[in-house]
């Protein structure tokens, strides 16, 4: 039997659910440094995690409202939401970019909020920054650490804002979630368009199981 | 059946399967070409969609029990078996590939947890602090320059390539467990690390559920992806480019 390809599989998905305990955030501070900043949210939001008791129990709306709160003010939800896109980017309205944005972040939340209520206590390790002072978009290193099996790298893509960072894409395991959802996106607009795009994630975000 | 007296039988029988599905797959792919990468689609998602169907009726309920009613020292036991298999495996691709480190932390495992963690079943390897790596013959096939080929999708084995999927029969052939000469004592092995692979992964198809628009292209593109990423050793992947 296949050892394998499960553990291919495992290693991708799992990754994935790793990675989104971790996408911490918090308002950003002035002069923080990247690294710094992930960590400081990070372990924010898994303290906030491991002591919450709704949360504990697993309630999303609770657990919605701590991703609202710490997570995503640190995202650069317009740099994603383009980055997805790809050149389709700039087929988009004013207003077509202004739905794919809202969207698109609702549809974050959620994952991240099911991903948070998965969590079991599994440590992090940050890893030293390897950028120079002035760079102005780097990558954040950090990992999952699981007793007798590989870590889990999570990569966070961050881009200096004014006197903070933003992070615009999150990378577990390798599987860049800006990547990813450019497929997904190019197919519902081949297939419905723009408009349709925005119906599918409209109808996601609704409860709809998608496909 | 004669294929569970035949020592080589349960292997011969997998790669049939495989070889007819492989058919069905390239005839059904002659129909549409969506894809570079998946010149197969259609076929796939057939695949896909049995695939999951078999997950939440069986797969999933089954696995969820194994989690929830076996100790967790058990379930270690049986994890730190099989992985101490994926060690050697390491091992000997880590060499393949050039990479002595790896090999050497690789093999040590191994001689240290099958020696003296009972055959495996204890990971002192990892608490001594001898790193783990993971390499296998398709990462290997891909340091070579073997490019992954057409993806293909296998029900009860998840998301795979072509490249991949050669790694993966090399390994079926080759497995230590495969030359148990007990049939019924080996095809439970089997079966045990089957369902050690999927235990690993419970919840997250929830995930997946959560997050896809479409699951089909969700599981594709993280997959190639991180198969890219491993084949590198996490060395940064260039900028996405904007297509």
């Amino acid at each position: 039997m296949n050892l394998f390809t499960f553990s291919r599989r495992a290693a991708a998905v799992t990754a994935m659910t790793a990675a989104l305990l971790l996408a911490a955030a918090a308002p950003a501070r002035a002069q923080e440094a990247p690294d710094a900043m992930v960590k400081r949210v990070s372990q924010e939001i898994l303290q906030i995690v491991k002591s919450d008791p709704k949360v504990q129990a697993g309630d999303q709306a609770r657990t919605r409202e701590v991703v609202e709160s710490k997570l995503l003010p640190n995202f650069d939800f317009t740099r994603m939401t383009a980055l997805a896109m790809g050149r389709n980017w700039r087929q988009a309205t004013p207003e077509q970019q202004q739905r794919l944005i809202t969207e698109f972040r609702s549809l974050l939340v959620r994952t991240y909020a099911g991903a948070l209520n998965q969590y079991r206590d599994q440590q992090l390790a940050y890893k030293p920054l390897r950028a120079e002072d002035k760079a102005t978009d780097v990558i954040v290193r950090t990992e999952v650490i699981r007793p007798g099996q590989q870590p889990v790298q999570i990569d966070y893509g961050m881009e200096k804002a004014g006197d903070g960072w933003k992070c615009y894409d999150v990378i577990v395991g390798g599987v860049s979630l800006v990547t990813n959802y450019r497929d997904e996106f190019n197919e519902q607009i081949r297939a419905g368009g723009i408009d349709g795009l925005i119906r599918t994630l409209a109808d996601k975000n609704k409860g709809g199981a998608g496909k | 059946m004669t294929a569970r007296r035949n020592p080589r039988g349960h292997r011969a029988a997998a790669v049939a399967r495989l070889t007819v599905l492989l058919t069905v797959v390239v005839l059904a792919g002659c129909a549409a070409a969506p894809t570079r990468s998946d010149p197969f689609e259609p076929a796939n998602r057939v695949a896909f969609d049995v695939h999951e169907a078999i997950d939440n009726a069986v797969v999933r309920p089954a696995i969820q029990a194994y989690v929830d009613y076996t100790p967790e020292l058990v379930r270690r036991g049986v994890s730190n078996f099989f992985g101490n298999i994926d060690d050697l495996y390491s091992a000997l691709n880590s060499a393949l590939q050039g990479k002595p480190d790896d090999f050497g932390n690789s093999l040590g495992r191994v001689m240290v947890n099958t020696g003296f963690g009972l055959a495996g079943l204890i990971d002192i390897a990892s608490d001594a602090g001898i790193p783990k790596s993971n390499e296998d013959f398709g990462q290997t096939f891909g340091v070579w320059g073997v490019p992954q080929g057409p993806y293909l999708f296998v029900p009860l084995f998840g998301p795979s390539t072509f490249r991949d999927g050669t790694g993966f029969l090399i390994r079926a052939y080759t497995t230590p467990t495969g030359f148990i000469p007990d049939v019924p004592l080996r095809n439970v092995i089997w079966g045990m690390a089957w369902v050690n692979e999927n235990a690993q992964v419970v919840g997250t198809s929830k995930l997946v559920e959560q997050a896809a628009l479409d699951r089909y292209t969700f599981v594709r593109r993280a997959y190639l992806q991180r198969r890219e990423y491993l084949v590198r050793d996490g060395r940064p992947a260039p900028e996405p480019e904007d297509e």
